[in-house]
C-alpha cells in the first residue's frame, strides 16, 4: 500500500530492527476516577465515575497491544491517561523509564512527541479551518523538529504519500476529502513528528468496510517500515485479532483477560471474553446457521455504582456466590495468558 | 403468491447546489409475506435513501422520487397522498432507525409515545392501549414495564431504547418492518440480543423484515436474501447462501474478501478493494465500480451493465460475472 516506500528511508532514526525489544510501556495499577458533582456555587461531591479502575500491562517495542471492550469499559480513558491528557488518580505509568504522571508539562514535552494519537472520528479531529498541509505542518513547526519551512514542505509531501495521498491533496481541506483520506491524514500528522509509540483509539470503526481494510494495511505496514510500537483501542474483536500481537480484554474498568492473540482467539477463558466472541457473527451463512451462541444477558452495569466483587457477576453464566464479594486477581494461568476469573 | 413490497425502477434523487445527486437510481426489489430480506452497501450507497421512499420521508425539497413504483399490498405508495400515507406508516409499515437516541421523542414518556401510535392506528383507548404497551415492552424485554412507560427515554440505556423502538414497530401489528442499520450505534453483546429479538418476534408474528446494514455478519445471520447496492444501484441479489459461497459481481466479491473473519486462520495481509466510492453527482457512463475494478474489460466504461440472472434467483449487475470465479482462483 505504500505508493513510495523509500520516501522517508534518510531518516536514520526510523532504521531500526523489526524484533520486539525491550519495554516501552509500562502501565501500573491505573485508576482513574472522575467526580461526579451537585451545585453550582459550592461543588459537592456526590459520586465517582471509576471509568479506570486498576489496570496493569506493558507493551514491548515494535508490539501491538489490542485494548478490546464495549463502549464505556475505560479504554478510551486508558489511552487518555498514557497521552496524560488525562491525570490519573493512581498509579505510574513508565514511558523508556520515565514515570509520566510525575512530570510536569515542561518535562513532558519530549514525551508528546515520542508519543502520538490516531482518533477515531476522522470527521471531528481535523480541523476544518486548516488545510491539510497546515495541520501536519503545525506539530513539526511547534517541536522544532524541522526549522526550515521548505524541508518542512518537501516532509508534508513525502508524509502524505507514504499514506497513500496525493502531495497535492496538501492545499486541501478536510471537507473536500472522504472519511478514508481524512483517516489518512491523521496518520500522516501522528507520523510528523517521528514517534515511537502511536495510540490508536478506534480508527477503522467510523470507516466503510471497504476502506477499513485499506488503513488497516496501512497501519500494518508503518509499523513495520518505523518499528512502531501500537496501543490499538477498538471494540471490533476481528480487526484486533488480525492486527495484534497481545491483546487485553477490558469490562467496567478492569482487565479481565489478557494472552496473545491467538491464545486468547482459540481459548478464551474468561466468560466475558467468550460472550464477545460468541456475539460476533460470521460473515458466512454456512457457518452462522450451524453456529451456536451463547448470548449473555443484561447490559453493562454503570461505573458510577459497580457491582461488588467481580463486575461482571450480575452476567456471568458461571458466577458462583463467592463472585459478588471477592474481586478476582488477574491471574497467570498458561504462561502469557492472564485472567481474572476465580472459576476457570 | 403476490409480493408484500415490490419496487420497481425507483430513483430518487437529491437537487442540490453541487448538482443532482442520483442517491437512488432505478433499483428494482420485491419482499415477500414473512421473509427477511438485507440491504447491504457502504455509506452513500443509496440504502437508507431507498427505504425512506418507501415510508414517504424523503424531505422535500431537496429530495424527490423522480420515477418508479412502490406497490404495497396493490397499492403504490408514490401515488397516495400525506394522510393516507400515514395511515400505512406506522401501521401496515414499522421503522426501527439507527440512532435510538435521537428517535425517540425526549420530552415524552415511554408510554405515551407508545399509546399514542395505538390511538391513532387502532382507535384504541387510553388505557386499553397503555395495556397493551406493557405487554409489549415485556415482549421484548424489558423488566419492570409497567415503571418503564412512566419513564422518558434518558432513563434507558441505547439498547433498552432499540427494545422500545421495537416495541413500538411492532405494536400495531404490522405487515413489514424497516430496520434502518439498527444495532450499528450498539454494543456488540447487545447488538447480538437486539438482533435475536427482532428475528424472533418477526417469525412469530409473521412479519417481513427489511434489514439495511453495512455489516456482513449480520446479514449472513439474519437474513434470507440479500440485495448488494452500490453507487445508486442494486449490483448483486440472490439468497444469502449464495452471495456468500459464490459472489457474482466484484464489488460484493471485494467486501468479502476485505474483512477479517474470526473463524478463520489469521491472514498475512487484507485484500481490500482500492480507491474510493464515487461521486453520486458525476456518474459516468458505464458501471459506477469501474475505477475500483480487478475485472474491468473495455464494455464497462461505455455501457452499463443490467441486473441480470446468473443463477437461481441469483442475479449480478456485471458484464464479467460468469468469469470472475476464474480471475479469482
Amino acid at each position: 500500500m505504500i505508493p513510495d516506500a523509500s520516501a522517508l528511508e534518510s531518516d536514520a532514526q526510523y532504521s531500526r530492527n523489526s524484533e520486539l525489544g525491550d519495554v516501552l510501556v509500562d502501565v501500573k495499577g491505573l485508576k482513574m476516577h472522575f467526580p461526579i458533582t451537585e451545585g453550582i456555587i459550592f461543588n459537592k461531591l456526590v459520586g465517582l465515575v471509576k471509568a479506570v479502575d486498576g489496570v496493569d500491562f506493558h507493551i514491548r517495542r515494535g508490539e501491538t497491544l489490542g485494548l478490546v471492550g464495549e463502549s464505556g469499559c475505560g479504554k478510551t480513558t486508558t489511552g487518555r491517561c498514557i497521552l496524560q491528557l488525562e491525570r490519573p488518580t493512581e498509579g505510574e505509568i513508565f514511558f523508556e523509564g520515565a514515570d509520566l504522571t510525575k512530570l510536569d508539562q515542561v518535562a513532558l514535552r519530549e514525551y508528546r512527541q515520542k508519543i502520538q494519537v490516531i482518533f477515531q472520528d476522522p470527521y471531528s479531529s481535523l480541523n476544518p479551518r486548516m488545510k491539510i498541509g497546515e495541520m501536519i505542518d503545525e506539530p513539526m513547526y511547534v517541536h522544532g523538529i524541522e526549522p526550515d519551512a521548505r524541508k518542512r514542505k518537501q516532509r508534508i509531501n513525502e508524509l502524505l504519500s507514504v499514506c497513500g495521498l496525493n502531495p497535492k491533496m496538501a492545499d486541501r481541506y478536510p471537507h473536500e476529502m472522504s472519511g478514508g483520506q481524512r483517516q489518512r491524514v491523521g496518520i500522516a500528522r501522528a507520523l510528523s513528528l517521528r514517534p515511537e509509540f502511536i495510540i490508536c483509539d478506534e480508527p477503522v470503526s467510523a470507516l466503510d468496510v471497504s476502506i477499513q481494510a485499506q488503513i488497516i494495511n496501512l497501519l500494518e505496514d508503518l509499523r513495520e517500515e518505523y518499528n512502531l510500537t501500537y496501543l490499538f483501542i477498538a471494540h471490533d474483536l476481528s480487526v484486533v485479532r488480525h492486527l495484534c500481537h497481545r491483546v487485553a480484554v477490558m469490562y467496567l474498568g478492569r482487565i479481565v483477560e489478557l494472552a496473545d492473540c491467538d491464545e486468547l482467539y482459540e481459548n478464551p477463558m474468561h466468560p466475558y471474553t467468550r460472550a464477545l466472541l460468541s456475539a460476533v457473527p460470521v460473515p458466512d451463512p454456512e457457518v452462522e446457521q450451524g453456529r451456536d451462541v451463547s448470548f449473555v444477558a443484561g447490559e453493562v452495569p454503570s461505573p458510577i455504582n459497580p457491582p461488588p466483587g467481580c463486575v461482571f457477576h450480575p452476567r456471568c453464566p458461571i458466577a458462583v456466590e463467592s463472585c459478588s464479594q471477592e474481586v478476582p486477581e488477574l491471574r497467570e494461568l498458561k504462561p502469557g495468558h492472564w485472567v481474572a476469573c476465580s472459576e476457570v | 403468491m403476490s409480493a408484500l413490497l415490490e419496487i420497481e425502477d425507483l430513483r430518487t434523487h437529491f437537487f442540490t447546489t453541487a448538482g443532482v445527486v442520483k442517491a437512488v437510481n432505478g433499483i428494482s426489489y420485491d419482499v415477500q409475506k414473512g421473509e427477511t430480506v438485507a440491504i447491504v452497501g457502504e455509506s452513500g450507497c443509496g440504502k437508507s435513501v431507498s427505504a425512506l421512499s418507501v415510508l414517504g420521508l424523503i424531505p422535500n425539497p431537496p429530495g424527490r422520487i423522480v420515477g418508479g413504483a412502490i406497490r404495497f399490498l396493490g397499492d403504490d405508495l408514490i401515488k397516495l397522498d400525506d394522510l393516507q400515507i400515514r395511515n400505512i406508516r406506522g401501521r401496515q409499515i414499522g421503522m426501527i432507525f439507527q440512532e435510538p437516541m435521537t428517535s425517540l421523542n425526549p420530552v415524552l414518556t415511554i408510554g405515551l409515545q407508545l399509546t399514542e401510535t395505538m390511538e391513532h392506528h387502532l382507535g384504541m383507548d387510553r388505557a386499553d392501549a397503555e395495556k397493551k404497551a406493557v405487554e409489549y415492552l415485556r415482549l421484548v424485554g424489558i423488566s419492570e414495564p409497567e415503571r418503564r412507560i412512566r419513564q422518558y427515554p434518558h432513563h434507558l440505556s441505547g439498547g433498552m431504547r432499540q427494545r422500545v423502538m421495537i416495541a413500538m414497530a411492532l405494536c400495531c401489528e404490522p405487515k413489514l418492518i424497516i430496520a434502518d442499520e439498527p444495532t450499528t450505534a450498539l454494543d456488540v453483546t447487545i447488538q447480538a440480543q437486539i438482533l435475536e429479538l427482532m428475528k424472533n418476534l418477526t417469525k412469530r408474528m409473521g412479519v417481513a423484515l427489511i434489514i439495511i446494514t453495512h455489516n456482513l455478519g449480520v446479514v449472513a445471520r439474519y437474513a434470507d436474501r440479500v440485495n448488494v447496492m452500490y453507487a445508486g444501484k442494486i449490483i448483486e441479489r440472490g439468497l444469502a447462501a449464495d452471495i456468500y459461497r459464490e459472489p457474482r459481481h466484484p464489488y460484493t466479491l471485494g467486501l468479502l474478501s476485505s474483512v477479517p473473519r474470526l473463524d478463520q486462520p489469521r491472514q498475512k495481509r487484507l485484500d481490500p478493494i482500492d480507491g474510493q466510492p464515487p461521486d453520486l453527482t458525476r456518474l459516468g457512463a458505464g458501471c459506477s465500480f469501474l475505477p475500483r475494478c480487478k475485472f474491468a474489460v473495455d464494455k464497462c466504461a461505455s455501457e452499463i451493465p443490467p441486473l441480470e440472472t446468473v443463477g437461481n434467483g441469483h442475479l449480478s449487475a456485471c458484464w464479467e460475472k460468469e468469469n470472475l470465479e476464474m480471475v479469482k482462483g
